[in-house]
């Protein structure tokens, strides 16, 4: 069943096409990864389906109901949570109060405060960050700031959830240890959609692969196809 | 986030604040007029910074409307006064504030950072010069009457205000709705992103601080006699709140109120012992604070409390 789907999305920023005409589809309880060199669109796909743009042209569907020109806000308690390329944690607060915000404005139906706080207490549990829960979040090193994002996002309760490049800066253990993570994501039955540098990290948890370029899809497939694939190869090594 | 168990658990704070209102309540009774009218523009300080801080503590917008929102209240006053009781004119002039501020909010709660400032500020600005206009143009006549209410009236209006604007400011710190307030002055796109509202959020919460300060300057009116848009829109009322709070600090609930309470006391001592110097030496004290207590007063007396003042932390 597909989850999310977009056809013709296309974002212009004044003359600059940073995503044109983009047709993509997210199967329920896959892993797809979302890979091109630097300035690809990547980023600006992201948030098109997330709702921080605006699209200039297209449509995307999240289980077949169109979520073009819904707000943010919205779009998150229908079920759909992201993650951002540079954590942007609410850094004054406690890592146990930035799950507790998501839980408790994450989801549609109202929830209680000790239920959302039992919920924040058992995500942060999940990502190993219950040791820390009082401390700050600009105090905590960026791989737990990336765990601490990705349990603010899952306390939305999302059926979809998107990576932005949550593995970017960390050493080969934490790499290693992000990987487990989005595994044991997926186990909960959340579709993951990815966009990663990382290429061995891609490789191993994806499913699929979309590749972009110039803001425009250029090759889709399973990694091996996507390892063997000759433009893929030709836009990363400029052959 | 428990509220029953932080309010019982400090018996004693909870029994001081009671016995402080009960002393307040009753004071009329005994202290000299003069202290009367004296704690009547404490609390007006006080009532004002507290409801700025309620939106621009935890948001970090800073807002430069609160002279707007108070001479709305004046200006309400000034002309139903006569035709209606004392409580009707209160509510009329804090609804009517609340009422522009929800417009103003959404108008302008997209401008971030100097903008929102600037813009705020013109608000006040536009509405005294409008009004300037208006009555040199239209009326003719500059200035209003305002019908005049005893001093002990005026006084236990303020300080039923000042309990209520306490209230609140308690109260949505220790809800959800203030959570959803510090999550966006962290990082409002994350907000949006966790399912908060920010636009209602924001523009409610403005609303209600204004709703305090149109109630404020309604009941004020009836003690100055008479009015004018430079006095009811008087641009340091839009400061005043901010250097208050910063001055307390507004890291805490009590950092604003002490803040205004100092403050206010410090001005009139200044005013009547040093009336050349007092801007000066103001200006000083203010600088000193926030060169060396950017947590304000009250962070200072906490760290001391904490027995911290010596000891140093690598994270702070």
């Amino acid at each position: 069943m597909r989850i999310l789907e977009g056809q013709n999305i296309t974002k212009h920023f004044g003359g600059l096409a940073a995503v044109h005409q983009v047709d993509f589809d997210i199967n329920q309880g896959e892993v797809v990864g979302l890979i091109g060199p630097n300035g690809a669109g990547k980023t600006t796909l992201f948030n098109l389906i997330s709702g921080s743009l605006p699209a200039t042209g297209g449509q995307i569907r999240y289980k077949g109901n169109k979520i073009t020109g819904l707000k943010p806000h919205q779009i998150c308690k229908r079920g759909v949570a992201r993650t951002f390329q540079s954590a942007k944690l609410f850094a004054g607060l406690t890592v146990f109060e930035n799950a507790l915000a998501a839980s408790l404005f994450g989801t549609k139906r109202a929830i209680s405060v000790p239920d959302a706080e039992k919920e924040a207490a058992e995500l942060l549990e999940f990502v190993e960050l219950s040791t820390v829960r009082e401390m700050r979040a600009k105090d905590l090193p960026i791989a737990n700031r990336k765990r601490l994002e990705v349990a603010r996002a899952l306390a939305t309760k999302p059926d979809l959830l998107m990576f932005d490049e949550v593995m970017a800066g960390l050493n080969s253990v934490e790499v290693a240890q992000a990987m487990e993570l989005v595994t044991k994501i997926r186990k909960r039955g959340i579709t993951i959609f990815m966009i990663e540098h990382v290429m061995k990290a891609i490789m191993n948890v994806c499913d699929r692969i979309i590749v972009l370029h110039h803001g425009s899809k250029i090759a889709e497939g399973t990694p091996e196809e996507i390892a063997t694939s000759r433009t893929v190869i030709e836009v990363y090594l400029g052959e | 986030m428990n509220r029953v168990g932080i309010i019982f658990k400090k018996p004693f704070s909870l029994g001081l604040l009671f016995l402080a209102l009960i002393l307040f309540a009753t004071a009329p009774f005994y202290v000299q007029p003069y202290l009367v009218i004296l704690l009547t523009s404490v609390f007006m300080y006080i009532i004002i910074t507290v409801s700025w801080t309620i939106f621009s503590g935890p948001t970090h917008y800073i807002s430069l409307a609160s002279a707007a929102f108070f001479g709305v209240g004046v200006y309400t006053s000034a002309l139903l006064g006569k035709a209606f009781p004392l409580p009707v004119v209160i509510i009329a002039g804090s609804l009517i504030s609340f009422v522009l501020a929800l417009c103003i909010g959404l108008l302008t709660l997209r401008l971030r950072g100097m903008y929102f400032i600037i813009f705020t500020f013109s608000i006040s600005e536009l509405m005294r010069n409008f009004l300037l206009w208006w009555e040199t143009t239209m009326t003719g006549t500059v200035g209003r009457w305002v019908v005049m209410v005893e001093h002990v009236t005026v006084y236990y209006v303020i300080l039923v205000i000042f309990v209520m604007v306490l209230l609140t400011a308690y109260l949505i710190r220790r809800s959800r709705f203030g959570l959803a307030l510090r999550s966006i002055g962290e990082q409002e796109e994350a907000a949006t992103h966790i399912g908060i509202n920010t636009t209602v959020v924001k523009t409610i919460t403005f609303a209600i601080s204004a709703f305090f300060m149109g109630a404020t300057g309604a009941i004020m009116a009836t003690k100055w006699k008479y009015i004018d848009p430079r006095i009811a829109f008087d641009p340091l009322l839009s400061f005043m709140p901010v250097l208050m709070a910063i001055f307390g600090g507004t890291g805490q609930l009590f950092g604003p109120v002490f803040g205004a309470a100092i403050f206010a006391y410090l001005e009139e001592i200044l005013t009547t012992k040093f009336p050349y110097y007092y801007m000066l030496l103001f200006g000083s004290i203010l600088i000193v604070v926030i060169l060396f207590l950017p947590h304000g007063m009250v962070g200072l007396v906490q760290k001391w409390w904490g027995g911290g003042l010596n000891r140093k932390n690598a994270n702070s």
